[in-house]
């Protein structure tokens, strides 16, 4: 059984991966490049790995060239997610993500956050505005 | 999104595959955040970082064939020729750094290397529409001059020179200007490193809103507002805020907020400015160097450190970042010869973020700035955050206490 929810296209794209929930805000930069481990002091996800996830979390943080920057050298190792799920679009993390071609959605009914978990395997479709959550 | 005629030429390819490639992006952008249409920019800044991901996105826009319509000022990477002098540089990171160059200079930008374009060559007059790059210069340009821009990405502001465009949306229009939470300083904010502390700490309870002041000091000094955007907008996305009193669309407190309530009202306790403090500060102890400008020192700043290290020697090298223009000035003032002389010096179209400091990786620095101890995370350099009259003291003592 699965389960369907709206979103909202931010970056186009279609794909599959796991979860991984972030309650903190994201900065791709502080991230390890190499590894795909978050490598912030204090952030929530500190020494756990993005690589090949669906990242769920709030909103971007960090100065305006960094996050591109970060997701770029994530792209070229490979090492980074594989899709990104947002409550709160700012400019940076959006133009930044179109730009690397990382799907992004946001606008999902809170219910989506009231089921998700880590680990959980998600289908994100961002073309046509839906997530599947594959039991 | 309702285009011109011109901005739909420019997307269907007529300017040139360049510019197309811009508008594009700009009117993903736009829908995104539901715009309604373009309008056009008069000034604008892009944060060039000298990185990969740079490189790669203004070497494919001008292969392209991009240029600017209006011309930006642009970040600092390194100043190659300096550095040079003082260690060595890696071919590697000697050839990026001259591509990036010479990409910037070929797609039309005005090489300015300095991150506070707002102090001096890039200023805009209240209500103007722009879009400026840079976590400094989005709150500097919104919150002190009263002109518009949103938290430009370096990309999007660079879409934006070349296209003379920027899609309606978010910080530009006036019902988003409009305070939100009303932010109460009990703390004693005396000086222009509290202003540093007091940006770190307030997103924490922000929550993405824009920020009232009241209860800080009237007139404070350049630096301190520099200081206040710098850290708000790197420990949170806070492209804006209003001080009661001081910037221009808070004349009162019912202005700051458009005549709504607040939405929420904190507090900023002297406890919360300690707290963040010990939060971001690595452990005290012996040290190697002192870094100052990040962002760039005004020369203000730069005339205060000379004068507090006049006649001292200095145990550890000390470095001041600014602008050529200002490395100038410190020069004519006597200030840099001041400094030199105690063993410190000013370098010029650098920035704290880059290779060029390889040789301070594994070491331990002391600063003034929690944004410059946040991004050198990545570079494995150490950093014990004080204030400048302090930092000083532990550059003569080679430790801070």
């Amino acid at each position: 059984m699965s389960e369907i929810y709206a979103c909202h296209k931010v970056s186009e794209g279609v794909i599959e991966g796991e979860v991984l929930i972030s309650t903190d805000d994201f900065c791709f930069y502080l991230v390890d490049p190499k590894t795909g481990v978050v490598i912030e002091k204090n952030h929530c996800l500190e020494g756990q790995s993005i690589a090949d996830k669906i990242l769920v979390f709030p909103s971007g943080k960090g100065s305006s060239v960094v996050q591109a920057d970060g997701m770029y050298q994530l792209k070229m190792t490979g090492r980074g997610p594989r899709a990104l799920i947002i409550r709160y679009p700012d400019t940076v993390l959006v133009a930044s993500s179109i730009i690397m071609e990382l799907p992004v959605v946001d606008r999902v009914p809170q219910s989506f956050y009231e089921h998700v978990k880590n680990g959980d395997k998600l289908r994100v479709d961002a073309d046509h505005g839906s997530l599947t959550i594959i039991q | 999104m309702q285009l011109t005629v011109e901005e739909q030429e420019m997307l269907d390819g007529k300017y040139g595959k360049g510019t197309q490639i811009a508008m594009k992006i700009q009117v993903a952008l736009g829908e995104v955040f539901d715009a309604p249409r373009m309008v056009p920019v008069s000034r604008t800044h892009v944060a060039l970082s000298n990185q990969e991901a740079d490189l790669w996105f203004v070497e494919k826009l001008v292969n392209a064939g991009a240029r600017c319509r209006i011309s930006p000022t642009v970040n600092p990477g390194f100043n190659l020729e300096y550095f040079q002098c003082i260690t060595t540089i890696s071919k590697e990171d000697e050839r990026t750094i001259r591509r990036t160059r010479q990409a910037y200079k070929e797609i039309g930008a005005t090489l300015t290397f300095d991150c506070t374009p707002y102090l001096e060559k890039n200023v805009p007059r209240f209500g103007e529409i722009t879009a400026f790059s840079e976590s400094s210069a989005t709150p500097f340009i919104n919150s002190v001059y009263g002109a518009r821009t949103n938290r430009e990405s370096a990309q999007s502001a660079l879409c934006a020179a070349i296209t003379g465009r920027t899609p309606l949306y978010g910080f530009l229009l006036n019902e988003n200007r409009k305070g939100q939470v009303l932010v109460d300083v009990q703390a004693d904010v005396k000086n222009d490193f509290d202003y540093q502390l007091l940006g770190y700490a307030v997103p924490k309870k922000l929550q993405f809103k824009t920020p009232v002041f009241v209860n800080l000091p009237t007139g404070p000094s350049p630096a301190a507002l520099m200081n206040l955007g710098a850290q708000l907008n790197t420990a949170g996305n806070v492209p804006m805020y209003h001080i009661v009193g001081v910037t221009p669309e808070a004349p009162t407190v019912e202005e700051a907020f458009h005549g709504d309530d607040p939405e929420k009202v904190i507090t900023i306790t002297q406890e919360d400015l300690d707290q963040v403090h010990a939060e971001i500060t690595d452990p005290v102890g012996k040290i190697d160097f002192a870094l100052f400008g990040c962002p760039h020192f005004n020369i203000d700043q730069v005339a205060r450190v000379a004068e507090l290290v006049k006649g001292k020697q200095l145990k550890v090298k000390l470095w001041i970042m600014t602008s050529s223009l200002t490395k100038e000035l410190a020069e004519r003032m006597g200030y840099l010869e001041t400094l030199q002389a105690s063993g410190g010096d000013v370098v010029d179209d650098t920035c704290m973020d880059q290779p060029c400091w390889e040789f301070l990786y594994g070491k331990k620095g002391v600063t003034d700035s929690p944004k410059c101890a946040y991004y050198t995370k990545r570079r494995n350099m150490q950093f014990v955050i004080r204030k400048v009259e302090d930092c000083i003291e532990a550059a003569v003592r080679g430790e801070v206490s």
